[in-house]
């Protein structure tokens, strides 16, 4: 039982990411009909914006701290950095330490950005081109951003650890009546998931509840009308784009504690999240997200020793296993509609 | 000759004069020169550029045939080459066994997947073959160890039995792949003035292979099974409505597209016999997609330019640095100089892919042809212009 609960939680975190950027997908392919393989870099340049910010706040200058002396006896060199001079010593060093919550501010603006320029200037052109023209399009843009923050960053993972406050585990069983020390939980996958569920109510009660969001929807059912009546539902389909970009983006600020970005984990995610995507059926929001926790959950399962001890290698494949299974036996995949995507 | 039609007998000609006469072509300036790191006539390059030749020759008659767009057929490749080097280590080194069972066990491998994927199309067939070669590439990077060797790869030992060939050579070596006592890494070296040319039994092998698979490749394209897959990428609904099952042509395409995998892979493991699981990928996939369309998908000759301009390429300007650069532009102004070797230093070197991403970018935009399509319009563009103000205007473009 305990193995279980700790297997379900182990899910969640992993399923949080697939199911943001599955839902990010979802939103681009319902609104525009383009299948875009650079989601996952939006995932990553996400992650990157926490990164870049924690660089900012730790940019310093070198002063000479006569109090100070090294084991020559000379005044010792030390860097400050600037927010120490700014918000002075403590408050400043709260600041650095809160980086990544912080970058979620700082990454809004630039996703929505970089969303409605690859909205504008690139995919703009590829609505009538063939699906396989802008999966190769958007393949050659990821590869391209992929590089770019290579370039600016190197290859190598750079660690961008959590705020101290989060940095414990919670003994999530004794909470709920077990022995303690047997299902812990690190405090910022709770977090994550908390954040992942915040964020996708956020944009389901945007589609629900505002009138933005209402003719968003109508545009999804019937683009041709919606314009008739005298709406641009072009721009409209372009905001949607900075916003699923931006869903993207902040799936990838937040894992960055969990998983030190490189410029590689968008390809990585990006494979997970079209399986995700295709799973839930395409088209589908409440079929990405329930499908991205699902896999995640599984996927955890699966890699329990148990399980590994019956099947040899089931994690590795569960989750390619279950998108044929599903692919096979439900064409639309779980809640898919009809008519979407059916060649 | 060959039952060719005589433009397809020119092409084929073409490129075996271009395959056979590689070392001279691809080696145009003399050993010692300062453009010397432009020469790409050196054994290992050249069968790379014929292997992933045939690698693409038989993606495209997937893809450019039936337009189903495969991201997982590096999987095949993988499975040939570890079947290859089986071959090697159980059998004897002769290339030929080796070879035909890579193909063999491609060709099932494809029946299998191609079966089960086939039966979706569009982006989810995409998708399923993603998952497969995904698949693959997890287990035999994990659990499939003891076949595949894992992380290390697949590797030749002394103690491998090889019942018809030799565990080891007199001299306690592990001896290397050759046909009927040719052996695959043995060169000549030609010397002409200051120009060497390097001439690789390896090479010769493969591109014999190349000219003999493009050459089945001018055959099923024309033939009226070719005309039959085609029919299904133009409207495969219209195939369906007059009574016809497309299912067994479009598997027999993606069988043989595999089988090509295979073959490409085997001769991988040939030419250098080990196997990895990395190259099962599904970047690797990408690779092959990326050579296709580059060179024009759907064409005879566009997959086997696209896989030399990028296998060309990601060994010629990866080799560039930036003292390299520096000494091209040190006839201009020192801070002109350096500010134009700023500008050009992301693209070069390590930052090749970016080149390559850019590329195939303008390529997928302004010429979906590919470099076929772009040299038919410079040369109509050509005969326009000689044609004069006589004809109005030539070919239009349809308005987008």
């Amino acid at each position: 039982m305990d193995a279980i609960i700790l297997q379900i939680l182990n899910g969640l975190d992993k399923g949080s990411a697939y199911a943001l950027i599955a839902l990010g997908l979802t939103l681009i392919f319902g609104t525009l009909g383009v299948v875009n393989f650079a989601h996952g870099a939006l995932f990553m340049i996400g992650a990157f914006c926490a990164v870049t910010l924690s660089r900012i706040l730790t940019l310093s200058h070198t002063i000479i701290d006569e109090t100070q002396k090294d084991f020559l006896g000379n005044p010792l060199k030390v860097d400050v950095p600037y927010v120490h001079d700014i918000f002075g010593v403590s408050a400043g060093n709260a600041i650095i330490d809160w980086a990544v919550p912080l970058s979620v501010l700082f990454a809004i603006p630039i996703m929505i950005l970089v969303g409605v320029i690859m909205e504008r200037g690139l995919i703009k052109h590829f609505y009538k081109r063939p699906h396989a023209d802008q999966i190769l399009v958007t393949f050659g843009l990821a590869i391209v951003l992929q590089e770019v923050i290579k370039y600016f960053y190197g290859a190598n993972p750079i660690p961008t650890p959590a705020p101290e406050a989060f940095k414990g585990s919670l003994d999530f069983g004794a909470i709920i009546g077990f022995d303690p020390n047997i299902i812990i939980y690190p405090y910022w996958r709770i977090i994550y998931f908390a954040f992942a569920a915040v964020i996708i109510g956020g944009v389901f009660a945007f589609l629900q509840f505002t009138t933005f969001g209402m003719v968003v929807r109508a545009g999804m059912a019937d683009r041709e009308t919606v314009g008739l009546l005298g709406i641009n539902i072009d721009r409209r389909f372009t905001i949607m784009f900075g916003i699923a970009a931006a869903v993207a983006g902040l799936a990838g600020v937040m894992y960055t504690p969990i998983n030190s970005p490189n410029y590689h984990m968008g390809m990585d995610f990006l494979v997970l999240s079209f399986v995700v995507v295709v799973v839930g059926g395409m088209g589908s929001l409440p079929g990405a997200v329930l499908a991205g926790f699902l896999l995640g959950v599984l996927e955890s399962f699966a890699s329990m020793r148990e399980v590994i001890d019956i099947i040899p290698g089931i994690n590795q494949v569960i989750i390619y296993l279950v998108a044929i299974i599903i692919l096979l036996t439900r064409p639309r995949g779980l809640m898919g509609r009809k008519g979407v995507m059916e060649e | 000759m060959f039952n060719l039609e005589k433009s397809d007998l020119t092409l084929l000609i073409a490129v075996a004069v271009l395959t056979l006469f590689a070392p001279f072509i691809l080696n145009p300036f003399p050993a010692d020169s300062a453009m010397a790191q432009f020469n790409a006539g050196y054994p290992d390059l050249m069968q790379r550029f014929v292997i992933f030749g045939i690698f693409a020759i038989g993606f495209n008659i997937l893809f450019g045939l039936t337009g189903y767009l495969s991201f997982g057929h590096a999987a095949f490749l993988g499975v040939g080459s570890y079947a290859a080097v089986w071959m090697f280590k159980l059998l004897s080194m002769n290339v030929i066994p080796a070879i035909i069972l890579s193909v063999i066990v491609a060709g099932l491998f494809s029946l299998l997947i191609g079966f089960i994927s086939l039966r979706r199309s569009g982006i989810y067939f995409s998708i399923l073959t993603l998952a497969f070669a995904q698949m693959m590439f997890a287990l035999a990077y994990s659990v499939l160890t003891p076949i595949t060797g894992g992380e290390t790869g697949l590797q030749l030992a002394l103690d491998d039995p090889r019942i018809f060939g030799q565990s080891q050579t007199p001299e306690g070596n592990i001896p290397v792949p050759g046909l009927f006592g040719l052996e695959m890494r043995d060169s000549f070296d030609l010397a002409i003035g200051s120009w060497v040319f390097t001439f690789n039994i390896g090479y010769y092998f493969c591109a014999l292979v190349l000219i003999a698979s493009f050459y089945l490749a001018i055959r099923i394209f024309r033939s009226p099974f070719g005309m039959m897959l085609r029919a299904v990428k133009s409207n495969q609904q219209r195939m369906n409505y007059t009574g016809l099952n497309t299912r067994p042509y479009t598997l027999a395409a993606f069988v043989i597209s595999g089988m090509y995998a295979g073959l490409a892979g085997g001769l991988m493991a040939s030419m250098d016999p080990l196997a990895g699981a990395e190259r099962m990928q599904w970047t690797a996939s990408g690779e092959v997609v990326l050579m296709t369309i580059l060179g024009g998908a759907g064409t005879l000759i566009g997959p086997v330019l696209g896989a030399g301009f990028i296998k060309y390429f990601e060994n010629i300007f990866s080799k560039i640095n930036a003292t390299i650069l520096h000494e091209w532009f040190a006839f201009l102004p020192d801070g002109l100089e350096d500010f134009i070797v700023a500008i050009l230093y992301p693209f070069i070197g390590k930052g090749w892919h970016l080149t390559l991403g850019i590329l195939f970018m303008m390529v997928v935009i302004f010429l979906p042809g590919g470099l076929v399509e772009g040299g038919q319009r410079i040369a109509a563009w050509i005969k326009g212009r000689k044609a004069g103000k006589t004809t109005a205007g030539g070919k239009t473009e349809p308005a987008e």
